[in-house]
């Protein structure tokens, strides 16, 4: 015991009541972890375990999910590969299209302010709500798109009709959402102090090299963080894909998370669909541990020293 | 040669005119500190020779070429920002050489430069180091290292010692001016410190609300200020001032007077000039003698004793309220609430007009030469 000598020694019930007050105090997030966290994440996990049908007998078949998916279900390669693919679209485009947007904000033009807001509010407006605009955009008789491009004598492909084009308009309808993103790099470029910037201009930095040199460093650790980011909300890709496309044509936009989604509760496969969801899970994991080790090599933390630095 | 002109330089943000009108002639190797209160304009000032300040008017050359309307980098200048301003990514080597490289040096030139600038301000242990790992003054030197390899004709230093601790700002001070002794350049200081830029420099630009109030020698700014600004700005504890009236002329001399004064004082001017109906007498704490109550042109009542060891400041209040401080030896006795007559010494005392500009002071022989010099 540490208290000081000065202090009575306190009671037996005394004591235990000052053990559980703090416990008290975060017992709401707690609980809140214990039930719908952890013990869903563990139940999921016998889940995949077994035969689980949403109405009928259970049965424990150990680890024949895992084998059935890797070896016997080819639309679990293939929808897959169609996430994959997507998430080749849209991190890179994620990241790249919020990063130039937060540069044009940041040079605080005229209007700035209307420009933010405009370019977030997708971010704030329901997933329904934004692919109802968007499945009217792409529409193919009547869609805003192709009457665009009908101007310039383009005339446009059914967009969600398409083999090639599906992922292309989902990924697209997707990036609608990067008002997160870039408020974080804006967020980060007006934490770059402007002296770096003039002490460049002083000794004869192009802006371009400002750019590559000073500026991408110093975001670094914004960059990792929208990059990791991005790669999970790529990864659980649903609500656009489900409601624009269905996973048609012909299963073309057939995501991974649409498979799980679909196995769960169309085909009423429990056991299968939380086998799925391990697979991702550990996807995302691993994905996620690879870009963490590879950040060391490029990310700046403005508040750490690194250690080989200091050794050195 | 690289001297640097300035003329009617101006400087507005919206209907802010920040700089009214400067006109400077600096010269070639000179050591020029810009001082001034915070809000005069002296950043605005260098930034715009920088390059980053657009110009609202105005024209400047740097030797024999104007570089008015030339990008910071083509300027031939080096500047050295208050917060240093490193690249916090880059090691001390990288921040240094970075603009060279960028500019198409040869790795061989760039290495020998970083080199030897390290060698001049003692960091060559440091070179590989990240700016987090060096202390304030190791940060300091490599901004004056990035600053010393683009061998500019002029160094512009913003404040460079403001973010130093007390004693580190007089080693630093120290080592500024034997940098400048060394390199031979010119070098233009922002600073609020007086004690800086009196030290420091050849001579002294005082900025006051975006006009340049005196330009002169540290010296002839202390015996000579052109105005009371500048009388007021330099030296400290602030030099005094009692309203006065003249009260007879006779050619050079001019006899002041006033109803605090016991008697009236004889000042000799340098030059024959109208004297006007309304003065104000300035004189230094340190030129004040402090007697007995009848005995000299002011009587007053001490209010406070500061002693500083080896001077003491007394704070004293004259019978019409006037507050004046003098500075006495350290084992002056006086202490508070004793009746006191103060002295003033006729050729101590500094005379100003109702417009705030000085009347032509003659100085003692000793100062003169000293002027002079």
């Amino acid at each position: 015991m540490a208290t000081a000598p000065a202090t009575p020694r306190p009671s037996r019930r005394k004591a235990r009541g000052a053990g559980i007050t703090p416990w008290l105090f975060i017992s709401p997030w707690i609980l809140g972890f214990l039930f719908f966290t952890l013990g869903p994440l563990v139940f999921s996990f016998v889940m995949s375990l077994h035969d689980w049908p949403i109405v009928g007998t259970r049965e424990f078949i150990g680890l024949e999910n895992y084998r059935t998916m890797l070896q016997d279900d080819p639309q679990f390669w293939k929808s897959l590969w169609i996430t994959v693919k997507f998430a080749g679209l849209f991190v890179p485009l994620n990241i790249v299209l919020s990063f130039l947007l937060a540069v044009l904000l940041n040079l605080n033009l005229r209007g700035t302010a209307i420009y933010r807001t405009a370019f977030y509010l997708p971010s704030v407006i329901s997933g329904v709500a934004l692919v109802t605009i968007w499945s009217w955009i792409y529409s193919n008789e009547y869609g805003l798109l192709n009457y665009l491009l009908s101007f310039v004598g383009i005339d446009g492909p059914n967009w969600l009709g398409d083999r090639t084009w599906g992922i292309v308009a989902i990924t697209v309808a997707s990036l609608w959402g990067l008002g997160g993103s870039m408020l974080i790099f804006l967020a980060g470029l007006q934490s770059i102090p402007k002296e770096l910037y003039e002490a460049a201009r002083v000794s004869g930095v192009p802006p371009w090299a400002q750019i590559i040199y000073i500026t991408l460093p110093m975001l670094s650790p914004m960059i990792l963080f929208t990059l990791i980011t991005s790669i999970i909300s790529a990864f659980q890709q649903l609500t656009i894909a489900l409601l624009l496309t269905d996973g048609g044509p012909v299963n073309s936009t057939y995501f991974f998370a649409m498979y799980i989604y679909k196995t769960a509760f169309r085909f009423h496969d429990m056991g299968y669909a939380a086998a799925m969801s391990w697979v991702m899970f550990l996807i995302i994991l691993i994905l996620s541990m690879l870009v963490m080790r590879w950040s060391a090599a490029w990310v700046y933390y403005e508040g750490q020293a690194r250690k080989d630095d200091a050794d050195a | 040669m690289a001297g640097l002109r300035i003329e009617n330089l101006r400087k507005s943000f919206g209907a802010v005119d920040v700089l009214k009108g400067i006109d400077l002639d600096i010269r070639d190797g000179e050591f020029v500190s810009f001082l001034g209160p915070s809000g005069c304009g002296k950043s605005t000032l260098l930034r715009s020779i920088a390059g980053l300040e657009e110009l609202t008017d105005g024209a400047i050359h740097l030797g024999d070429r104007e570089i008015t309307d030339l990008p910071s980098a083509k300027r031939d200048i080096a500047m050295v920002f208050q917060n240093y301003a490193l690249y916090p990514h880059m090691n001390v080597r990288k921040n240094m050489s970075f603009g060279l490289s960028l500019n198409g040096m040869k790795a061989d030139e760039i290495e020998r430069r970083v080199t030897e600038a390290a060698e001049v301000l003692r960091i060559t242990e440091l070179l590989d180091r990240k700016p987090k790992q060096l202390s304030g003054g190791q940060r300091q030197r490599v901004a004056i290292g990035r600053a010393i390899v683009r061998k500019p004709k002029l160094f512009l230093l913003d404040e460079p010692l403001s973010n130093l601790d007390a004693g580190l700002r007089v080693t630093m001070r120290a080592e500024l001016a034997a940098l400048h002794e060394r390199l031979g350049v010119t070098m233009v200081y922002v600073t609020h410190d007086q004690v800086e830029a009196m030290t420091l420099s050849n001579r002294v630009v005082v900025l006051d609300k975006g006009k340049v109030s005196q330009f002169g020698s540290p010296l002839e700014l202390f015996h000579r200020p052109a105005n009371l600004f500048v009388a007021g700005f330099i030296g400290s504890p602030k030099m005094n001032f009692l309203t006065a009236r003249p009260a007879g002329q006779d050619g050079l001399g001019v006899t002041v007077s006033c109803p605090s004064f016991n008697r009236p004082v004889a000042v000799e001017l340098a030059a024959p000039v109208d004297v006007p109906g309304d003065l104000t007498l300035g004189i230094r704490p340190d030129q004040l003698k402090i007697g007995a109550p009848d005995a000299g042109h002011l009587t007053g009542t001490v209010r406070l004793v500061e002693r500083l060891g080896t001077e003491s400041h007394v704070h004293v209040a004259l019978d019409d309220g006037t507050a004046l401080v003098i500075i006495t030896d350290g084992t002056h006795p006086g202490r508070t609430h004793d009746r006191v007559g103060l002295t003033i010494p006729a050729e101590a005392a500094h005379l100003f007009a109702p417009t705030g500009q000085a009347l032509p002071r003659k100085l003692d022989p000793d100062t003169e030469r000293l002027l002079q010099i």
